[in-house]
């Protein structure tokens, strides 16, 4: 298969400060790719930096086009939702307006009508509290609200930053097989970032590790998972 | 009691433009977190720009409509040229943008128009509004052309897509840019409202104040006065607030001996320091929580 999304040597600044050195990473079309890391190792400045929200050099490409450089807005009309850290809820903003404003590249009311039960078909309790002021949801109702959201975009590429962070087990477990799901039955692509590296490892089939802004070891999430040092500092057995 | 009814309607009706101010002003603060000073004389501008269409020989609704449309062209505008350029800069620089703004207005109308006192005509006339004695013409007209504009405004925010988006853009600016909003492109649109709005207060607010360059001053501080009651995170409470003011105003002229007609504006100011002493978030306004 084919790479959707491809970074080779890209260095990400927050103002005269380095945080990303010469990374490069693929995700593949139709996968799940991870990355992992510890805190501060750099993994929301990677998903940062592919939606141009950083400072970056170096090259990205998405689906053959280089969008380097390029602004957020226009990044994300290309097919990539970035689900961000902290949910990016639109708290005074009702859930289903939350859904339509993921909508807004987009044309067809109908067709956008039909995304919003498509959405609410995965997510079922999104569509009980369809009224309901999205600031009032629980932490996981946000998270699958993000998801939803992104959704509306139509994506070929999502890009996950820390999905699990603050959830209950049970929630994490839900999501993440809907994730799954999404990701078999709509096609959606996804570069996954997260701390909980044997739920990552489970659901990816590609894994990449990233320790103070560099890329130490990649491979498939099985040979990951099997590696004596990563189930010692990140699996933790 | 009639006296005070007829002060509380003719409160309504100045209020009515307070709050179209305060409206304008939270717009712009909602998007770009900063009170542009300059709202007052960019209305002024586009009252003299009305005045001088209607000296042309154009019929008053024309000219009405035109100077909406050139002041919304020119809001947007005024957002590209000025503000885009300095939108990461400190507060400072906005500041000074702003005077700069207000100077450039104030000077530009009186080298254009000269400094005289100018009678701006109603569309309304003038006289008793429906043989009754408590409001005139003038006022009752203002009152339904705010009602007019509020409504339009409440409708065009919640149902359409740009207006959400707008909302979208002003509460989120990171998120909605995720979801491939526009946010600069939303701001210069606020700006273009803001500026429109503007401009229909100043046109309805000139008949009373009649027209020069200095003619929005006032207006504008008992339009901060209206935005900080209601709360300036708050375009509904910005709009309660403006009317509020406007009869709090108007009563306390009428009723406080002290006060007069000469102290009214200093009303303004003692709400001001008032809600920020007592609810420095307004009525309606969310406190700000800032992680230090």
């Amino acid at each position: 298969m084919s790479n959707l999304l491809e970074a080779r040597e890209l260095n990400a600044f927050y103002g005269s400060i380095q945080v990303l050195f010469g990374l490069g990473l693929e995700v593949e079309d139709g996968g799940i790719t991870t990355l992992l890391g510890a805190n501060g190792a750099g993994k929301t400045t990677t998903l940062r930096s592919l939606s141009g929200m950083c400072h970056t050099n170096g090259e990205i490409r998405f689906d053959g086009k280089s969008i380097g450089g390029r602004a957020t807005e226009d990044i994300v009309r290309l097919g990539i939702a970035h689900v961000p850290q902290g949910r990016g809820t639109f708290s005074r903003q009702t859930v289903e307006e939350n859904l339509q404003i993921g909508a807004m590249t987009r044309w067809g009311r109908a067709e956008i009508a039909a995304d919003i039960e498509r959405v609410y078909g995965y997510f079922p309790r999104l569509k009980e509290r369809r009224t309901q002021q999205a600031g009032t949801l629980s932490g996981g109702e946000q998270q699958m609200l993000a998801v939803g959201r992104a959704m509306m975009l139509r994506p070929r590429l999502m890009l996950l930053d820390e999905p699990s962070f603050g959830l209950a087990p049970l929630v994490v477990e839900e999501l993440f097989g809907i994730l799954r799901t999404l990701n078999k039955n709509e096609k959606v692509s996804m570069l996954l970032v997260e701390q909980n590296a044997a739920l990552a490892l489970d659901l990816a089939d590609h894994a990449y590790l990233i320790e103070t802004g560099r890329l130490v070891m990649d491979g498939p999430a099985q040979k990951l998972r099997d590696d004596e040092n990563i189930r010692k500092a990140y699996l933790g057995y | 009691m009639e006296l005070f009814l007829h002060q509380v309607l003719a409160g309504l009706a100045t209020g009515g433009i307070y709050a179209c101010m305060a409206l304008a002003v939270v717009m712009i603060y909602q998007a770009i977190d900063h009170l542009n000073f300059a709202q007052g004389e960019m209305a002024m501008f586009s009252t003299f720009i009305a005045w001088q269409l209607i000296q042309w020989g154009f019929p008053y609704w024309l000219a009405f409509g035109a100077t909406i449309v050139i002041s919304f062209a020119a809001g947007v505008l005024i957002e590209r040229v000025v503000l885009r350029p300095i939108h990461d800069a400190p507060v400072l620089s906005h500041v000074v943008a702003f005077i700069a703004l207000l100077s450039i207005f104030n000077s530009g109308a009186g080298f254009l128009w000269d400094w005289t006192i100018k009678n701006f005509a109603s569309p309304f006339g003038a006289g008793p509004f429906l043989g009754q004695n408590l409001i005139n013409k003038h006022d009752a007209g203002m009152i339904a052309v705010t009602i007019l504009l509020l409504v339009f405004l409440y409708l065009f925010f919640r149902h359409t897509r740009i207006g959400l988006a707008m909302r979208a853009a002003a509460a989120n600016p990171e998120s909605a840019r995720l979801a491939g909003i526009r946010v600069g492109w939303m701001t210069a649109l606020g700006w273009g409202m803001a500026a429109a709005i503007g401009s229909v207060a100043g046109m309805l607010i000139a008949p009373v104040v009649f027209l020069e360059p200095n003619m929005m001053l006032s207006i504008l501080l008992y339009g901060f006065a209206g935005a900080v009651v209601g709360g300036l995170t708050s375009p509904g409470g910005a709009v309660l607030g403006g009317f509020a003011v406007g009869v709090i105003e108007n009563l306390a002229g009428t009723y406080i001996p002290v006060v007069g007609r000469e102290m009214k504006l200093s009303i303004a100011l003692c709400i001001i320091v008032a809600v920020l002493c007592v609810k420095p978030s307004g009525l309606f306004g969310r406190p700000v929580v800032t992680r230090v």
